[in-house]
């Protein structure tokens, strides 16, 4: 056969950096991970490579009741972004339980839970059905739900609701298991959520959810989504993601960060983690490019050989040392492609 | 299962108002059943268009010097298209396929009518030759907004008992739609099966048509998809299941390709009331 395609299925062998990270008394393999929401339950992406490549298979959030979402259209391409107004739609947590995640146990994955709720006691119920789930690796708590007993206010855009919500999960969920609170953008000052979140028992931050966004169709003269807005994601939010990261590093420089918005290489990966994030997620990208995070992995990996890491740990907010501070012996800032 | 693939273009031709694309593939011919359709990357490796655009199968070689090629018609529609009707010979894109669930054949030889509405008929062509296969009489419709926008006419010729052409503005075959001939050409051929591929309302307007008949439907949506593989959840439409329940399910995996009866026509772009897991009042 002549030498005209390539096929994606065999990523780059990786060059020797320990690339394990700790989130929160937990280790894992390497700190690239799938985003919720953008990988299902791990199964579909498993047909283009191996799931259990990844540090973690961040599974979409799930409510307790089957949920139908909302109406189509629900997405909208933008610049380097797109917009989506799915609605959580999902199976609910039995049905999750029974199928998703006794799939990906079974798979040998590490599976980090998204749970979603409309009340703090949705919350603590599906951290009860989780509690001892095999498989379970890691609970991420997403906020950014309207919470039906305040008028809608979402939980992620007040300390005060975020903190009940984290505490009440925090002390239902087994202490082996490690939970992480997933923030919005859309707040005035991060990480004042991210304390409260924290103070309430968080044992990491997801950084960060979509931001709230809208298209209008100049043809129809109406929203092109049905939802009207919608969340935006993709690499028009990276730069705005890495600079939560960084606020949030910067504010609680001990608290584990799983960073995201937008990551399509491995460098934009290492952007995050500079920043702060001791893990990363990979969402919208694997939209366009089903191999995106092992792809993301392997360059990540090169990036950091690159510099002259022998471990991904010592890259872990690298960018918020003083301008004067020399760099631990090794990593060589210009990078020296040998 | 599905594969990725950076492959070259070997050809890329106007036929009538589409463009036919073949590329090299492998791995995408030996799993593919008429039906299936690839996504493809558009804008190139630093695109600001993050989100592959699917195309229906036409065509797929196993064989051959290039180990492999796919082929697709389409129209230019937005930016994407456009993108990819600059494409040379040469020029690489990047594909995934087989996806989807492609058309189910008959296990006897029946007598299929096929019905497809401009590019629509692309994956039909294959489908026919498949069922021919299978000893089944095959019979086509083919619709357009006018000449230009009809596709394989002269294939399908080749392939059918009978071929009824309709434009909605008379510039070949008969003035008018798909479903003003298609009860004639049903009552003529008595055929047992009906394969469509086309617009929504007219894949609606063909169900009603055979169920009206009695014989079933198997029709190829298009829904916009941002993910083609299953991930994402924007592809849905609301389809009733075997034991009745209405799922909002992804045309992606589930589809493009239904049984008309079961695709709840009246609510689709919306989420209907009695759909599992529909919003009960409050939120
Ligand atoms: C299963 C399936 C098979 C298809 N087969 C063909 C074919 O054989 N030939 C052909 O010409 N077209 C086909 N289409 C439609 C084709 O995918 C769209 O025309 C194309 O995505 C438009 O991209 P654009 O960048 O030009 O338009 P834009 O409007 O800029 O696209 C923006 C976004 O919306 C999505 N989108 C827009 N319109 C559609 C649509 N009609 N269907 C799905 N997604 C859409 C795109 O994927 C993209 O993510 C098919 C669609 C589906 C779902
Ligand atoms: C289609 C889609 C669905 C999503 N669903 C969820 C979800 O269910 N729960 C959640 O916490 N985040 C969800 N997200 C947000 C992503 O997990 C991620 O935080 C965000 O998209 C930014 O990363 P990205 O730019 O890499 O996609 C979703 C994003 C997209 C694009
Ligand atoms: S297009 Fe993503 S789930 Fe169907």
């Amino acid at each position: 056969m002549t030498e005209l395609t390539v096929r994606r299925d065999v990523p780059a062998p990786r060059p020797r950096v320990d690339l394990s990270t700790r989130l929160a008394g937990r280790t894992f393999p390497n700190p690239v991970f799938t985003a919720s929401g953008c990988a299902a339950a791990g199964q579909e992406l498993d047909q283009f490579f191996d799931i259990t490549e990844l540090g973690g298979v961040v599974t979409k959030s799930i409510m307790l009741a089957p949920r139908s979402g909302r109406a189509t259209p629900r997405m909208a391409e933008t610049p380097s972004g797109m917009l989506n107004s799915i609605g959580l739609q999902g199976p609910g947590i039995d049905a999750f339980l029974d199928k998703d995640l006794a799939w990906l146990a079974d798979r040998g994955a590490r599976a980090v839970v998204s749970i979603a709720g409309g009340s703090v006691e949705d919350y603590t119920q599906l951290a009860q059905r989780l509690r001892g789930a095999p498989g379970l690796a890691m609970l991420e708590v997403n906020i950014s739900c309207p919470n039906v007993e305040d008028r809608g206010q979402v939980f992620a855009c007040d300390p005060r609701a975020a903190s009940e919500v984290v505490s009440a999960v925090r002390k239902t969920m087994t202490p082996d298991i490690p939970v992480f609170a997933k923030l919005s953008p859309d707040v005035t000052d991060i990480t004042a959520i991210a304390r409260a979140c924290v103070d309430a028992g968080a044992d990491g931050l997801s950084v960060i959810n979509t931001l709230l966004g809208m298209a209008i169709d100049t043809d129809t003269m109406r929203p092109v989504l049905a939802g009207v807005t919608g969340g935006l994601s993709g690499p028009a939010i990276r730069p705005v993601a890495v600079r939560c990261v960084w606020q949030v590093h910067q504010a609680l420089p001990d608290v584990p960060i799983l960073g995201m918005g937008g990551i399509r290489t491995g460098r934009d990966a290492l952007e995050f983690v500079l920043a702060g994030a001791s893990a990363v997620s990979v969402g919208t990208t694997v939209f366009g490019d089903p191999m995106a995070p092992v792809r993301v992995l392997a360059e990540l990996a090169q990036a950091l050989a690159d510099r002259g890491f022998e471990r991904f740990s010592d890259a872990v907010g690298l960018a918020h040392r003083p301008p004067e501070a020399a760099l631990p012996e090794g990593p060589d800032p210009v990078g020296d492609p040998a | 299962m599905p594969v990725q693939v950076l492959g070259e273009i070997l050809s890329i031709r106007k036929v009538g108002a589409y463009q036919a694309v073949t590329v090299v593939a492998p791995g995408i011919a030996e799993l593919y059943r008429p039906g299936h359709f690839v996504a493809v990357q558009v804008g190139g490796p630093e695109s600001s268009m993050l989100l592959r655009r699917a195309f229906a199968i036409y065509d797929v070689q196993s064989r051959g010097v290039y180990g492999g090629t796919v082929q697709f018609v389409f129209s230019v529609h937005g930016k994407g298209t456009e993108w990819l009707s600059h494409r040379k010979p040469q020029d690489k894109i990047d594909v995934v396929g087989p996806l989807g669930k492609p058309f189910r054949l008959p296990t006897t030889p029946v007598r299929a009518t096929l019905v497809g509405g401009g590019y629509g008929s692309a994956p039909l062509l294959p489908l026919a030759v498949a069922l021919r296969e299978r000893g089944c009489t095959v019979d086509f419709v083919l619709g357009a907004g006018s000449a230009d926008k009809l596709f394989g006419q002269l294939d399908a010729k080749r392939l059918a008992g009978v071929i009824a052409v309709t434009t909605d503005d008379g510039s070949a075959g008969e003035r008018g739609r798909v479903s003003d001939v298609l009860p004639q050409v049903l009552e003529r051929t008595n055929s047992d099966v009906v394969y469509a591929c086309g617009p929504m309302a007219m894949l609606r307007a063909v169900t009603e048509i055979a169920t009206a008949r009695g014989i079933t439907a198997q029709v190829a949506v298009e829904e916009s998809m941002a993910c083609g593989i299953g991930v994402c959840m924007t592809c849905v439409l609301p389809v009733r299941g075997e034991d009745d329940v209405t799922r909002m399910v992804r045309s992606c995996v589930e589809g493009p390709v239904f049984l008309g009866d079961r695709v709840r026509w009246d609510d689709v772009g919306t989420v209907p009331a009695d759909a599992l897991g529909a919003p009960t009042g409050g939120h």
